[in-house]
């Protein structure tokens, strides 16, 4: 394993290992750029991370390739999921250029910048590789440990001092003080009363006897959704199905199905209104 | 092979992420941006600490990993905050400084 990390040039298993892993860890790339929706992309990243992890294994980094695992696809990306949920998962992004022709330059822009970057790693003569057999000899992570608490003690009290800034920072700025009593639910009846629009229950959600879901509006008498009968965050997501029109033209099926069945010809409301009116 | 390819790998992240970060408009996507170009600069750290045959590059992973995880936090916190008062996590409504 070290004779082969040593190497100058790498076994035919991690050449080939490289390039198929490689191809997949690209695609991941370019589908979280690309994805219309926030959770594939995430779902993407997490795959193109853990790619990544068993690179950092093929190069001999050991703990970091666990570490990149636990703390990257475990923690990071399910926190990403955390708030893609609380977010909407329903909610694409707009894909309305705001700044006119702006895709494409920064396209123009990632491709140049792209082409400087390997055209500079091209240029680098970097055929000297050590691998890291040497210093991996007594371990990699005693190795990485002896370093930590030795050379760079000082940047990981830091980090320490980073880590607790960044817990406290995230919970002031998540939470929100009370800023009034939260009312009871006895207050909460009698201002009802007192304003006198829907003292009784709010109207429940579904079409009944076709959808029974939350976010499906309830049809008032002339087929329009209302809006009352949806949850207020569902509201707010832009959530709601709205089956009106299906509704509708079910009821406009049935009543033309019960017209044939009794023989009853359709009258047309127009024709219908005009013989009103010459009477 | 020669282990160089992993660096090309890592540009060719960085620069899919650094695209990315241009194009989107959802915070949350491009924050994940952010985080692939971290990422790809990783492996490059773990390649080169490869390259000299010491870990000083995979300790500097390793503290990358720590602030990225710190920086996740706050960024997260601060699109929920943009989010409740928003309605949106688009970037583009967040344009109150604009004249």
């Amino acid at each position: 394993m070290s004779a082969q990390l040593a190497a100058y040039s790498t076994s035919t298993g991690e050449a080939f290992q490289f390039w198929v892993l490689g191809t997949v860890a690209v695609a991941g790339a370019l589908a979280t750029v690309f994805m219309k929706r926030a959770v594939h992309s995430a779902l993407s990243l997490a795959g193109t991370m853990i790619i990544l992890a068993i690179f950092y294994l093929a190069n001999g980094a050991y703990f970091l390739g666990i570490v990149q695992i636990v703390v990257y696809t475990g923690a990071i990306m399910m926190l990403f999921l955390f708030v893609v949920m609380l977010v909407g998962v329903t909610a694409a992004d707009s894909l309305k250029e705001t700044i006119k022709g702006q895709r494409w330059l920064a396209l123009l822009c990632g491709v140049g910048f792209g082409v400087l970057l390997l055209a500079g790693i091209g240029n680098a003569s970097l055929s000297e590789f050590d691998g890291t057999g040497q210093a991996n000899a007594n371990g990699n992570v005693e190795g990485l440990a002896t370093l930590i608490f030795t050379k760079y003690v000082f940047a990981f009290e830091i980090t320490g001092a980073l880590l607790i800034t960044a817990a406290i920072g995230a919970m002031v700025l998540t939470h929100r003080e009370r800023t009034e009593r939260a009312k009871t639910q006895r207050e909460l009846s009698e201002q009802r009363v007192r304003e006198g629009k829907h003292v009784p229950p709010l109207p429940a959600p579904g079409v009944y006897a076709r959808h029974n879901a939350v976010d499906i509006a309830g049809l008032l008498p002339d087929g329009t959704p209302s809006e009352l009968t949806v949850s207020k965050t569902l509201r707010d997501r832009g959530q709601i199905r709205d089956v009106s029109a299906e509704a509708l033209s079910d009821l406009k099926a049935l009543e033309q199905r019960a017209e044939e069945r009794l023989e009853r010809t359709e009258i047309e409301p127009a024709t219908f209104k005009r013989e009103e009116a010459s009477k | 092979m020669n282990p160089v390819n992993y660096l090309y790998l890592s540009a060719l992240l960085f620069t899919i992420g650094a695209t990315g970060v241009l194009i989107r408009r959802n915070a949350i996507v491009v924050f994940m941006c952010i985080e692939l170009m971290l990422n790809a600069c990783n492996l490059a750290f773990v390649t080169f600490s490869r390259m000299h045959g010491n870990l000083d590059g995979q300790i500097i992973a390793f503290f990358t990993m720590v602030v990225a995880a710190a920086e996740v936090v706050v960024g997260l916190a601060i699109i929920v905050s943009l989010f409740r008062s928003r309605h949106s996590a688009s970037v583009d409504d967040a344009s109150l400084m604009k004249l």
